[in-house]
């Protein structure tokens, strides 16, 4: 049998650490002495961190076709999460674009939006399925396709909120950046095709202590054919925490009351 | 201690497939999670040869109580597993006895891999790579039964060899089972399993090839 080649392309003995500075490609823009870490992750992976107030992520679409399926829990207590409704009505709005926070349901700003590219980040709360993948792109496992298998955002995010301790019942309606889905005057779902987002980048704040969790599996509603989620560059920075004169406080009375609530949270 | 805990046993079962309660093939590198009943019996069958399946069992009803790779060699005086062999558990109970083992060594140290261990031991780009530990996760979030990470306790690998040399080495060594070999397990306890049929590409445990097991139970 012949061995696949990803097995016989470990790094070398005398450089042991195979960790390039990947953001260098996809966000050369960022203060090299402040990057922590760079990845990028591959279409329909998954992943997760914990981040400290202050720490910055960098996404950037390396594909047509990127989506990013994330979670949000804070590190003190992972029973505080991001709360979709509760972030949605309190900025009065149906899409994420630079200046918006995303809320815990404790109040506080667990994120915020301090970069963005696109102006519309999807925040419906839309998940991948392995059902509904498999009607929609036929099956394709582990079996027949090894690591080229279809991996699904529920099930992507379902293991790493598990890496924490979390359970099935603990799964949230995740943001999904680098989408778009309007809805028309009949209240259906229609989703965006025609944006370009290869090249997009959004950038998201930590407010508090948190564990993201990402899947870059396909949009449900994303009606393209074929299973073909984009790559997606992800590089953490250490930002600061929000200034004084931040535009996120600043651009919402809501928005100033969500990160003072994080603000005096983080120095009690 | 048992002066025969390093010896391969090699034992064929009396049973029949066409008597069986229930037959379950197990894709390559995927999950599944089941449960015995006491008495029952579970054959496990390696059908294409040298598949490590990572196996973790756990008394049905009570989550503190699970398989015990420690207390299990501790109790037979070896680290293989084989015919006779009998799986205990953390509280010190029997959970399952193995009643016919046609490959004769199982693995009992390895572990099972993960997206993080992979980082480690073969490369940082490895991450995104399927996994046991991934599959192991998604079964228990999906079975819902109130078991979660911290319950990931040290595995058993069904058909794979992982000697312990003289000298102190851990070897991962080309296996020695082969198509259609099986080994045979009797529940003493309700049981649940958890199975990853392991998706590893970067060692030979399942001969860079993994392939498709065959779970057949009484």
């Amino acid at each position: 049998m012949e061995h696949p080649t990803h097995t016989l392309d470990n790094p070398p003995a005398d450089q042991p650490v195979d960790a390039p500075a990947l953001w260098r490609r996809f966000a050369p823009d960022l203060p090299a002495e402040r990057v922590v870490w760079s990845e990028v992750v591959p279409g329909g992976g998954h992943w997760s961190w914990r981040l400290s107030r202050g720490t910055a992520l960098r996404f950037v679409a390396l594909d047509a076709r990127a989506n990013v399926s994330l979670v949000l829990y804070a590190a003190h207590n992972l029973l505080e999460r991001y709360n979709m409704p509760d972030s949605l009505k309190a900025q009065h709005t149906a899409h994420y674009r630079a200046g918006h926070v995303l809320m815990s349901d404790m109040g506080r700003a667990l994120a915020s939006f301090t970069l963005d590219t696109l102006g519309w980040h999807d925040p419906l709360g839309a998940l991948l399925d392995t059902p509904t993948m498999e009607a929609k792109y036929g099956v394709h496992r582990y079996e027949a396709h090894r690591n080229g298998m279809h991996r699904s955002g529920r099930d992507g995010l379902l293991i790493e909120t598990g890496k924490h301790g979390l359970t099935v019942r603990d799964q949230i309606a995740p943001v999904n950046l680098f989408s778009r889905v309007v809805v028309d005057g009949e209240g259906r779902f229609v989703f965006d095709t025609e944006r370009p987002v290869r090249g997009a980048q959004v950038e998201l704040r930590m407010d508090l202590d948190v564990v993201v969790a990402l899947s870059t599996a396909p949009h449900p509603l994303d009606p393209r054919p074929g299973y073909a989620p984009g790559k997606v560059g992800v590089a953490a920075w250490r930002c600061g925490p929000a200034p004084a004169d931040d535009p996120c406080r600043r651009f919402r009375p809501e928005t100033a009351r969500a990160l003072h609530n994080s603000d005096v949270f983080a120095l009690s | 201690m048992t002066a025969t805990a390093a010896a391969i046993r090699l034992q064929e079962s009396p049973l029949s497939p066409d008597t069986a309660t229930r037959r379950h093939r197990q894709p390559a590198g995927e999950p599944w999670f089941t449960t015995l009943r006491a008495g029952q019996t579970v054959r496990i069958v390696d059908l294409e040869g040298n598949q490590a399946v990572d196996v973790i069992f756990y008394a049905a009803g009570d989550n503190t109580e699970h398989y015990s790779a420690t207390d299990t060699l501790l109790r037979q005086g070896g680290i293989y597993l084989t015919t006779g062999s009998v799986l205990v558990s953390n509280l010190g109970r029997a959970m399952l006895t193995i009643v016919a083992d046609t490959c004769g060594r199982h693995d009992t140290l390895g572990g099972a891999c993960a997206a993080e261990s992979n980082t480690v031991r073969y490369a940082l780009q490895k991450k995104f790579m399927h996994n046991c530990r991934d599959n192991y996760l998604l079964a228990l979030q999906n079975a819902d039964v109130g078991l979660g990470k911290r319950d990931l306790v040290p595995n058993i690998n069904f058909f794979m060899n992982v000697p312990v040399t003289a000298d102190g080495q851990l070897t991962f060594a080309d296996g020695i089972s082969a198509p259609g070999k099986y080994v045979e397990l009797r529940a003493e306890i309700d049981v649940h399993l958890l199975v990853s049929n392991c998706p590893q590409l970067n060692n030979p445990c399942n001969a860079y090839h993994p392939t498709p097991v065959e779970f057949v139970i009484w």
